[in-house]
């Protein structure tokens, strides 16, 4: 067969590459751009070079949001995970109750994010929410507005009562493409309840957890909405995330060179736990041979 | 190890069973004897899976007992009956290395480590995995991820019998053979009652020294190899058993003669009448004789099937199969002949049995 060579095939992959430039590419050029330069106003722009960089790693302020985030995410990374798993444990495998259990897990799911934070900063009020005021008469003193340990404790059931339900469903989907026989023969084999979970249900789910992880942290990550609802970062800078930060910077401050450093940092540090999780969960298990 | 006893036992998936076709499993009541090798064997659905849950502990029968030796079990959890049961699809505990799955039902039952580590050398050697027992099961193939499975129950020296569900089903052909002639030399070398259930008669006959045959929830036939073959209790049996299977004539009894069509047989020890809506005469296409006397017949096709060629011939609107030698010639005009010696007499399926004679 004789074809001509020719390149005009590029051409059949120009669409997706103008959707990627201008969705993905161009913008954040556009943040490089302002991370290396400074302004004034009257868009007027100098060169700043690696400047900003070194201001955010030299910054406290910086560092005292990531320490935060990272709390933040270790905490509700362990909370999810462990209730997900033992939630999809006790999940029935067959009739009514499995269509039941899926629509309830499902439900949280839906409610956008604003939303999630507006009803637990209703709920928790200690004048007129449900929660506050139970709270209240039953002589805890409990408030978010003022007390950071309260502030953070329902920033994280927001997020836990958010959040569990997804990793539930990919616990539950793994656990019934058990086959029965696995079952049948830990129990020939006098396995115990834990034996049963640690060698066959474990394995079997590691790699929807591995999905549930990277999912959560990422999302967990970039947490912005809840607290930013709730306190608006407060009390003092106590749920000041990285995100919540950046806005503060970049549109509170007008500061884009600097919030532009940051996004660049912070996008970095995501991407780099990212791949972290993604190569020791997928080599975990798993021998050279 | 031990004889287990099956007492009248019936079980139906369904709460409350009322007609007899209700029952998945319509009363067995059977002894499988200490150290024998036996097959279970059916089509699918015929409730031999059934029955060896029933006799793992996997299921509670509906009704009847279970004894293992001269306890009762009916009552006893899986893990207290001390059997063992390879699946179909082979199980492994993919985390753990092959030497750790083997160890896994001891320790599980709390054996000392010293004793383990024997047990386990001995059976890595018996199965021939000596050169993986450091390695994850996970990367395995099929067959030795099945030999894992059938080392974890040999492991427990005292283990009561050792069941086999279809357990070569995802196995490669070549290695069929390799692992069937395994099993055997296990058998004899440790007299394990096992019980081996599959819908494949070949694993079936050349397996078990008995084989029981299963048809829609009943036991129809127990008996060896050659028996199902010469006298096959049950026309299921017949055409189930063979290759091809046993040829079924609709047929007229008469005063002890037999009628097929024109042509009519003496049967030996044949009662004069059978009150039967269906009366069929078997015969296996192994005992036809194809040649000039008999029987005319027209021929439909003949199949080659290297060694033996199969003629499927019309005999008087019936199709019938005649095995003959490779290098026999149909003759032009055609006729069957049955070997009086073969025949077996079927009333609604069941064979009679002919008197004073086995």
């Amino acid at each position: 067969m004789n074809k001509t060579p020719n390149n005009k095939a590029w051409f059949m992959v120009l669409p997706v590459l103008a959707l990627v430039a201008f969705s993905a590419v161009i913008p954040l050029m556009t943040v490089v751009n302002y991370s290396m330069q400074d302004t004034f106003g009257n868009n007027v722009f100098f060169w700043a070079g690696t400047e900003w960089f070194q201001e955010i790693l030299h910054s406290n302020r910086f560092w005292a949001a990531m320490g935060r985030n990272l709390a933040f995410s270790a905490i509700i990374l362990c909370i999810e995970v462990s209730l997900g798993i033992f939630i999809a444990l006790n999940m029935p495998r067959k009739g009514w109750g499995v269509p039941v259990c899926l629509v309830l897990m499902a439900l949280p799911l839906l409610i956008p994010f604003n939303v999630v934070g507006t009803i637990w900063q209703v709920f928790g009020r200690i004048d007129i929410g449900l929660l506050g005021r139970t709270l209240a008469e039953l002589g805890i003193a409990y408030n978010y507005v003022n007390n950071p340990v309260h502030a953070w404790i329902t920033i994280i059931l927001m997020d836990v009562w958010h959040w569990t339900s997804l990793v539930v469903l990919l616990c539950y989907a793994g656990l019934v493409s058990i086959p029965d026989a696995y079952y049948q023969a830990a129990k020939i084999d006098g396995a115990s309840r834990w034996a049963v979970f640690r060698y066959i249900q474990l394995p079997k789910m590691h790699r929807v957890l591995l999905i549930a992880i990277l999912l959560r942290f990422m999302d967990s990550f970039m947490i912005y909405t809840e607290p930013f609802v709730l306190t608006g970062g407060g009390p003092g800078n106590t749920t000041t995330f990285m995100s919540i930060d950046l806005v503060k910077l970049a549109i509170g401050e007008f500061n884009l060179g600097e919030a532009a450093a940051m996004s660049i940092v912070y996008f970095l540090i995501i991407l780099l736990m990212s791949w972290v999780f993604y190569t020791v969960m997928t080599n975990y298990g798993t021998e050279k041979r | 190890m031990a004889r287990i006893n099956l007492k009248d036992i019936r079980h139906a998936y369904m709460d409350n069973p009322t007609s007899d076709d209700d029952y998945a499993l319509k009363r067995v009541d059977h002894v499988f004897e200490d150290g024998g090798a036996y097959a279970l064997l059916g089509p699918s659905g015929c409730g031999k899976t059934t029955l060896l849950n029933i006799i793992s502990g996997l299921l509670r029968p509906s009704e009847g007992a279970i004894h293992f030796g001269t306890v009762d079990v009916t009552d006893l959890p899986t893990e207290a009956r001390n059997i063992a049961q390879v699946f179909q699809f082979p199980v492994v505990y993919d985390t753990m290395t092959v030497y750790d799955n083997l160890a896994f039902p001891l320790r599980n039952r709390g054996v000392a480590e010293d004793v383990v580590d024997r047990r386990v050398r001995e059976i890595i050697g018996m199965i021939g995995l000596e050169d993986r027992a450091r390695r994850k099961a996970q990367g395995l193939t099929a067959d030795e991820k099945q030999k894992i499975s059938l080392g974890r129950g040999l492991a427990r020296a005292d283990v009561n019998a050792i069941l086999f569900d279809e357990p070569l089903t995802v196995i490669d052909p070549h290695m069929k053979w390799a692992l069937r002639t395994q099993l055997k030399e296990l058998h004899r070398r440790f007299g394990h009652t096992m019980v081996y259930v599959t819908h494949d008669q070949t694993e079936a006959l050349t397996f078990a020294d008995t084989v029981v045959v299963m048809y829609e929830g009943e036991i129809v036939q127990i008996g060896t190899p050659e028996e199902l073959f010469e006298r096959p209790r049950h026309t299921f049996v017949g055409y189930f058993i063979g290759s091809p299977g046993m040829n079924l004539l609709p047929a007229a009894m008469d005063g002890g003669i037999v009628r097929i069509g024109g042509q009519s047989f003496a049967l030996p020890g044949m009662p004069q009448r059978l009150s039967a809506k269906r009366i069929e005469l078997g015969i296996r296409p192994e005992f036809v004789r194809l040649g000039r006397e008999g029987m005319p017949v027209s021929i439909a096709k003949v199949e080659d099937v290297g060694r033996k060629k199969i003629v499927h011939a019309d005999l008087e609107g019936e199709t019938i199969a005649v095995v003959i030698d490779e290098d026999s010639e149909v003759p032009a005009e055609p006729c069957v002949a049955f070997d009086p010696a073969h025949l077996n007499l079927y009333a609604d399926s069941w064979r009679v049995e002919p008197e004073g004679r086995p």
